[in-house]
């Protein structure tokens, strides 16, 4: 199971095991890690086995974030508002990869509706980091990066608001990628801020990513932000070669300089990342320095803050325990919707939902919704101008390895830096971005991201195919360091 | 007191006819079972998005066209959140910043006067759930949610109930003309909300505006507006006129009378905002060219046309026209050549008639506009009396047959004065006596010679003939 799609296809093909040997190994694993890690919400016992087919997915094991629509398995969003909630249809995205002959084996944790960035606030508990228990994955595709990392299947699903796929991924030393906004369907994913949900993958290696992206996308009668993607095939763009590419980083985010009390972990994870940018040039990749405005890139989390939470406090308006999830206990309705939604939603995601009324209150619209959809509209212009003469922004993701889970709350009023929350930026714009593994950090993984220009995912993904052949990371199966 | 005068505004609440509904794909129809027609998207279920029903989009555009609006460049949709048990998602998807038509423009009639009615917009978004509330438990029907709904909100322009009842009538009309929607009350397929507010004649300044809501027939409206004008002039009169509160109120059909729902201070935040599930997208004039090119000439332009062009009567052409498919036959009639007066007299009397006592469409109709050209030739022709006329219209509808069928040589007019001398002679020389007492001033013998002829003839005797050779026979 710590093979790659391809390897195992190839086992597959040649009857060296079987789909049945390979889900039960799958399910063996999910108990071992569920117990380790606390990653599944639901563990599929009665997974079948499927036909070998020319499909290189057919037959292998995946695992799919809980807040996922799958027919006839419970889909929590990781939320006690649907603790009981067993949808009738598939996500189309499942349904495809069904169709491909994938086996899903479990569903996975995530931060409440993905609404977090510490997989620490489902309704089942927090999600262990499976190389040092003391560190959280990040989140919101918690649990996802958790098993992906530890071996369980070689990918997952996961879904992609500010960062949910990326940065758990860096975490747990494994590849997060989402494809250009509608290359995926979002139809049977539980909404949290639908103009920035991704739907994407966590695996092993970028390879995997593409395969299992080709074998989900294309046009949805049933999204209708999803696009035509016949023309591209992700699998067969990963030659290698990169030649006369150009990469870009952010000079503001990455020196070290431009940072007061920087901690040892932030100062080898920028050392870390620099030497990246040696293996890119290596490559025959030119990498250039340009400079962002230090009040622009301090107000990306402001900006995510307000657009996503007012999006979400829609979206979950339908969550009133009356058509499904459990019913509140009144007879009067309004008390029942109340009760529902007071015992259902946690802490944090009750005081989402207040921020989004607040800015979307009639007398506070033009200060902070309009204002911050104007901010959106300013980033993803920069980013274009640059996309214009470069092949993709390189950064390292977030401020080094892993956050341990002590004192760790996610909480909006963080004083985060901009280089904690810049990836949100490819969720502004609908770009594609990938994470993958770069080195390690006090013997802990960390990551670096490489985001480009809508459609161009063949492209982004090719260079990050590149680079992580100049690297030992690809396919790493996390090891216990503490 | 100075004479008062009332300033009314409608919105008008109508659902469009379609196969599937407005963001899903369950059928737009309405059911008597509940829970039938209904999709994942109508119960809002985790996951689901909407995906706009093109047609919808098309009938919207084709109001906002014949109610003479303008049409937005780009058309996107936006939310309306707010918490009810009939609305699942928990908002509405509805159109606030670019709805489909605004600043339009009409020409009503009122009392055989044209009346100008100013459209503030017209906006499409989709219906709630329905409610049926019992003595200790309330159910939910979500056939109708999601079912598409135009909304069309006038100007305050409208000063009487009767204006705003014949606004209604006049709108009803268009829908069906336009043929997006069965526009049918009873079904409750129109609903409005009505403000009425009253100032001074000669003033300037609105007074205070009342709203009052889901007021769903036109006798509702009517006696609404009524009850309103009356209830807050009579606070006026008595000096109590800041009791009119700016508030929303319902129209109770069992007291007759409005009832406070909310003060205007309470009035709900909708947190409004693009919905993003549904792109943004280019109205093309190419298309908007195409839809216009779909509209109709609508009932008022063709009751004019009747009146000035065909001369017909104010009244006949008003029948005509009150339903689409009657005045399409009408024309098709003209347009096939038959007069037009002939035309109306045929379906105002005979045709009309045959349809309603038995219940049945025009369209479907046997007796085509070719066929009444038929008929109509046949008369002019003299081939058959115009009583024929009306047996061998039953005729040919009940035996399904052409109007030729029914004139054979047997049975057409004997308008041949040779041939009918013959047979009046015929008829004198066995009538000698009657003759004799008719000289001597018996004249109203007459009808029995007319009689005698008919009857020999079987009622096919030109009649008009028939009177001039036997006034010609008997007085020469």
């Amino acid at each position: 199971m710590n093979k790659s799609i391809k390897e195992l296809h190839e086992l597959l093909i040649n009857n060296e095991i079987t789909s049945e040997e390979l889900i039960k190994e799958s399910l063996e694993k999910s108990e071992i890690v569920q117990e380790k890690y606390n990653a599944f919400v639901t563990i599929c016992h009665d997974a079948k086995s499927s036909a070998i087919t020319d499909e290189l997915i057919s037959g292998i094991p995946f695992g799919v974030k809980d807040n996922f629509s799958t027919k006839g398995v419970l889909s929590t969003g990781s939320s006690n508002t649907l603790n009981n909630y067993v949808p009738f249809f598939n996500a189309t995205v499942i349904e495809r990869l069904f169709n491909k002959g994938a086996v899903m084996v479990n569903k996975t944790v995530l931060d409440e509706f993905g609404m977090g960035g510490t997989g620490t606030t489902g309704h089942t508990g927090t999600v262990l980091n499976p190389w040092d228990k003391t560190r959280m994955c990040a989140g919101s595709s918690a649990g996802s990066a958790c098993a992906v990392a530890a071996g369980v299947y070689p990918y997952a699903l996961g879904s992609d608001t500010g960062d949910s796929i990326r940065k758990p991924a860096a975490y747990c030393g494994i590849v997060g990628y989402k494809p250009t906004y509608g290359m995926l369907s979002r139809y049977g994913l539980f909404p949290f801020a639908s103009s920035m949900d991704h739907v994407g993958v966590l695996s092993r290696s970028v390879e995997d990513a593409a395969i299992v992206v080709d074998a989900m996308k294309g046009i949805d009668e049933n999204d209708m932000t999803t696009w035509d993607s016949s023309h591209i095939n992700l699998t067969e763009s990963l030659t290698g070669d990169v030649k006369c590419k150009k990469l870009f980083y952010i000079k503001e985010l990455c020196d070290i300089n431009n940072y007061d009390n920087p901690s040892d972990e932030l100062k080898l994870h920028l050392e870390n990342f620099n030497k990246t940018l040696e293996l890119c040039k290596d490559l025959g990749v030119e990498v250039k320095e340009e400079s962002v405005d230090q009040k622009v890139l301090n107000a990306i989390d402001s900006v995510y803050v307000v657009l996503s939470c007012a999006e979400a406090t829609s979206n979950m308006s339908n969550l009133t325990g009356i058509i499904f999830g459990p019913r509140g206990n009144s007879t009067n309705i309004t008390e029942m919707m109340k009760e529902h939604r007071t015992k259902g939603f946690s802490p944090l995601i009750k005081r989402r939902f207040v921020i989004g009324s607040y800015v979307l209150q009639s007398e506070n619209q033009d200060r902070y919704f309009k204002n911050a959809q104007k901010l959106r509209r300013l980033i993803v212009d920069i980013m274009k101008k640059f996309f214009k003469e470069y092949d993709g922004l390189i950064l390292p993701v977030g401020t080094g390895p892993a956050k341990t889970l002590v004192g760790e709350a996610d909480k909006l009023d963080n004083n985060t830096s901009a280089l904690d929350e810049h990836l949100q930026i490819g969720n502004f714009g609908g770009f594609p971005s990938i994470t993958i593994p770069n080195g390690f950090v006090n013997n802990l993984p960390v990551g670096v991201n490489i985001t480009g220009n809508c459609y161009d995912d063949a492209n982004v993904l090719n260079i990050a195919y590149a680079l992580e052949s100049k690297m030992s990371y690809k396919g790493q199966i996390a090891k216990e360091v503490k | 007191m100075k004479k008062q005068i009332a300033v009314i505004g409608l919105e008008m609440h109508c659902e469009l006819k379609s196969n599937s509904k407005v963001f899903s794909g369950a059928k737009n129809s309405y059911s008597e079972t509940p829970n039938v027609n209904i999709s994942a998207i109508d119960m809002a279920f985790p996951g689901t998005l909407p995906v706009v029903n093109k047609k919808c989009i098309k009938d919207a555009l084709k109001i906002s066209l014949a109610l003479n609006c303008k049409q937005p460049e780009y058309m996107y949709f936006d939310r309306k959140n707010y918490y009810y048990p009939d609305l699942p998602k928990g908002y509405q998807i509805t159109q606030m910043d670019s709805p489909v038509g605004v600043d339009g423009k009409i020409e009503i009639e009122v009392n055989d006067k044209l009346v100008p009615i100013y459209i503030h917009d017209v906006h499409l978004e989709e219906d709630t759930a329905s409610l049926d509330h019992y003595f200790d438990t309330s159910t939910i029907d979500y056939n109708r949610a999601g079912v598409p709904l135009l909304e069309l909100v006038t100007e305050p322009c409208m000063h009487t109930a009767e204006e705003a009842v014949a606004f209604l009538e006049h709108i009803i009309n268009v829908y069906k003309y336009l043929d997006v929607s069965d526009a049918d009350t009873k079904k409750g397929q129109v609903r409005c909300d009505v403000n009425v507010s009253i100032m001074d004649e000669d003033s300037e300044d609105f007074g205070t505006k009342v709203e009052v809501k889901n007021v769903n027939s036109l006798g509702g409206v009517f006696n609404t507006i009524n009850y309103e004008i009356k209830r807050q002039t009579e606070l006026k009169e008595a000096g109590r006129y800041n009791e009119v509160e700016q508030e929303t109120r319902r129209w109770d059909e069992e007291t007759q009378s409005t009832i406070r729902m909310r003060s205007k201070v309470d009035a709900i935040d909708y947190k409004y905002f693009v919905e993003p599930n549904l792109p943004k997208f280019k109205i093309s004039n190419e298309w908007l060219k195409e839809i216009k090119l779909e509209i109709p000439k609508l009932h008022l332009e063709r009751k004019y046309n009747y009146i000035n062009n065909y001369g017909l009567s104010s009244y006949d052409a008003g029948v005509l026209v009150k339903d689409k498919v009657i005045s399409d036959y009408f024309e098709e009639c003209i347009d096939l050549g038959i007069d037009a007066k002939t035309s109306a007299n045929w379906i105002t009397t005979q045709i009309l008639g045959y349809i309603n006592n038995n219940d049945i469409n025009i369209s479907d109709l046997y007796l085509t506009p070719k066929r009444l050209k038929d008929l109509t030739d046949s008369v002019n022709k003299g081939d058959i009396s115009s009583k024929q006329a009306k047996e061998i219209f039953n005729k040919v509808i009940e035996e399904k047959k052409e109007v030729k069928d029914f004139i054979t040589k047997d049975n057409a007019q004997i308008s041949d004065r040779t041939e009918l001398e013959i047979i009046i002679d015929e008829i004198l020389s066995n009538n000698t006596s009657q003759i004799e007492e008719y000289k001597n001033g018996k004249t109203n013998l007459f009808d029995y010679f007319v009689g005698q002829v008919m009857k020999n003839t079987r009622g096919k005797a030109n009649p008009v003939l028939t009177k001039e050779i036997l006034t010609d026979r008997l007085n020469g």
